[in-house]
């Protein structure tokens, strides 16, 4: 399947992606309301690692095997059965935080805001190509089937 | 000395009901304007070190950010302007020189504006490049007086070396130092791919540079910074750089801070030292000590490649070209004096030299009178806007025009005017990881594939407009071009008529 993969060697760390991802997740789909004025205020899915020399995006991976469905206790994390897409059904999510547990990535986020759930990156599929990788500004995130 | 008499140059506007505080123009400005402050939960900045290179506003997600030219004002004086004053501030408190990069700034003439170009009317109809072939290549190098050919028609002429380039347009010298790696590999790469050349500059050639040697021109400076056998024979043609148009007369420093593992091993020089490029090279003070190095070069390489000879666009040009030609140079590139560079001194840079314009059509026109024309080819540079100025450069005398200020605009460069700092943003005129890393060559490879090919194709449509189907048929053709605004003495130098006659 499609994943998002960083690509460290040309990543700046600037954060645009992070900025996008929570437009992109939130009511009104607009930056400036988004990040100042939206109530609850809209999280972003990903997480960007900045370093001396080092820097990524990171975001879920939609393992093959994937742990946190595993670990799930209300069956809200799912894995979708024909194009392996990872999502969390936020009506089932009771916010017992064992998903972020067992992520191996660091990747799901705790939404304290919007009702105690897990958030996590859903590839934008309301949009068609993740928000972060068509703002990326260096080209540092790839939309790409590399199986 | 606490009292600083100016004040900053930029005024950094942030609409505040705009801004997110998503720390973007922090994160990315090297020079440290923006700051979240924690305390108060606002973004701020400190404008007396913005350089209005636009890095903040380009990636402003929400264009909360402007940067404008700060609007305080001196009392109005004609002669006594603000930024006579400020340099004068300036220089009393650092003692130093006055540094600037890229062009030339005063308001001195754009020839090339002065000037409109022919095109056909019912007579001699003008032809539509999408339907019909329109050759836009170019040979480089010295033309023989006659070709002979055998009883089957085969060439018998030996062809002195030359090189083709698909469009008349080089990329010119920029070392690797000067600029980044990712710009120089992006420059190499879309060279390769547009079939036209760039020029190492006189930084030496990195190994892995030397797969684009058909398509590199390898500079040879004062400094003779990286130059042996092996570099000599990397290339598709040589150039012995004796001026440049931005800084005519004196030499070059990259300094001792941008010579990190890279760069030293190219320029072959010890790490954090400074690369010094003396005004004049010290064992050419004469035209014929000019052809002794020409000679040496084609010797070295066997007389397989072009030797071109590269001086700034100085007064007198015409009997300096007249002498290049005759020192046996295949090609001969005018710098004219909007030229940019990574650094010089401003009183230089805006003072010294002449307009390319001008320096062309006198050189054209003396190597004509003296019947050596043929014997080189001109390539001219110095700020080179657009197709429109290729045209006219063209139909003025020139082979090919180089281009470089384009060639980085195209990738990002702001002219800000601030490449000697070290800091650009843009991940050009830098050697810190952190910012060249801000140039992905993949996507700087492929603006400048887009430029030069929207310019092609205005090349040919002004060549189809006039009803020229090939640009070596406009070559000199100045009858394809008449002044606009101009006095007699300006028309007389360029060899045009005004507009009307």
């Amino acid at each position: 399947m499609k994943k998002v993969y960083a690509d460290e060697k040309w990543c700046l760390g600037c954060g645009l992606c992070n900025v996008y991802c929570r437009t992109c997740h939130s009511e009104t789909n607009d930056i400036v309301k988004a990040h100042n004025f939206e109530e609850p205020r809209p999280k972003s899915r990903l997480h960007v690692e900045t370093g001396e020399k080092v820097n990524f995006a990171l975001q879920c991976r939609h393992c093959d095997d994937p742990k946190c469905v595993t670990a799930c206790i209300t069956g809200a994390m799912q894995k979708d059965p024909d194009i392996g897409l990872v999502t969390n059904d936020t009506d089932r999510c009771v916010g017992c935080w064992t998903c972020v547990l067992a992520c191996p990535f660091g990747a799901i986020v705790r939404d304290e805001d919007a009702g105690k759930v897990a958030a996590k990156c859903d590839l934008c599929v309301k949009s068609g190509e993740p928000e972060c990788v068509k703002h990326c500004p260096n080209n540092a995130l790839k939309f790409e089937d590399r199986e | 000395m606490s009292l600083q008499l100016g004040w900053p140059d930029y005024m950094v506007i942030r609409d505040e009901n705009r801004c997110i505080k998503c720390e973007v123009c922090a994160k990315q400005c090297a020079n440290e304007v923006h700051k979240l402050d924690s305390d108060y939960d606002k973004m701020m900045a400190d404008e007396s070190k913005c350089v209005n290179c636009h890095r903040c506003v380009a990636l402003c997600p929400t264009r909360a950010l402007k940067i404008k030219v700060n609007d305080l004002e001196f009392k109005p004086n004609a002669n006594w302007t603000g930024s006579a004053i400020k340099e004068i501030y300036k220089q009393a408190s650092s003692g130093g020189v006055l540094l600037s990069g890229m062009g030339n700034t005063k308001p001195y003439p754009v020839y090339w504006d002065k000037m409109l170009i022919n095109a056909s009317q019912v007579t001699n109809p003008s032809i539509d490049p999408l339907r019909e072939p329109m050759e836009t290549s170019v040979l480089l190098g010295r033309k023989p007086e006659k070709l002979e050919f055998d009883k089957d028609g085969k060439l018998k002429t030996k062809m002195p070396p030359q090189v083709k380039l698909d469009v008349p347009v080089m990329f010119s010298a920029m070392s690797f130092g000067s600029i980044s790696k990712n710009a120089h590999e992006a420059l190499a790469r879309a060279a390769t791919d547009l079939n036209i050349m760039y020029n190492t500059g006189e930084g030496g050639l990195a190994k892995e540079f030397y797969q684009y040697g058909p398509n590199t021109i390898v500079q040879i400076a004062s400094g003779r910074f990286g130059v042996h056998p092996e570099y000599l024979n990397a290339g598709a043609m040589l150039e012995i750089k004796i001026g440049q148009g931005a800084k005519p007369g004196i030499g070059g420093h990259l300094p001792g801070e941008k010579v990190g593992e890279a760069v030293s091993k190219a320029r072959m020089i010890p790490r954090g030292s400074d690369a010094i490029s003396p005004a004049p090279h010290h064992d050419i003070y004469s035209i014929e000590d000019l052809r002794q190095l020409i000679y040496s070069l084609k010797e070295a390489t066997n007389y397989t490649k072009p030797v071109s000879v590269k001086i700034a666009a100085v007064h007198n040009s015409p009997a300096i070209a007249s002498g290049i030609a005759r020192a046996g140079a295949d090609i001969i590139a005018i710098d004219g004096f909007r030229g940019g560079t990574g650094a010089a001194p401003s009183r230089v840079r805006d003072n010294v030299g002449i307009p390319i314009e001008l320096a062309l059509a006198a050189v054209d026109q003396r190597l004509r009178e003296e019947s050596i024309r043929n014997d080189v080819s001109l390539v001219v540079g110095g700020s080179i806007r657009n197709s429109a100025d290729i045209v006219k450069a063209i139909a003025l005398g020139a082979d090919a025009c180089y281009i470089a200020s384009s060639a980085l605009i195209a990738v990002g460069c702001h002219m800000c005017q601030n490449c000697y700092t070290g800091k650009c943003n843009w991940g050009i005129a830098t050697q810190r990881d952190d910012l060249v890393k801000r140039l992905n060559p993949d996507i700087a490879y492929e603006r400048l594939m887009n430029l030069i090919t929207a310019w092609k194709h205005e090349i040919e449509e002004l060549l189809g407009g006039m009803g020229i189907n090939a640009i070596e048929s406009l070559r000199g053709n100045r009858l394809m071009l008449r002044g606009i605004g101009l006095n007699q003495k300006e028309l007389d130098i360029l060899g045009i008529q005004h507009a009307g006659e």
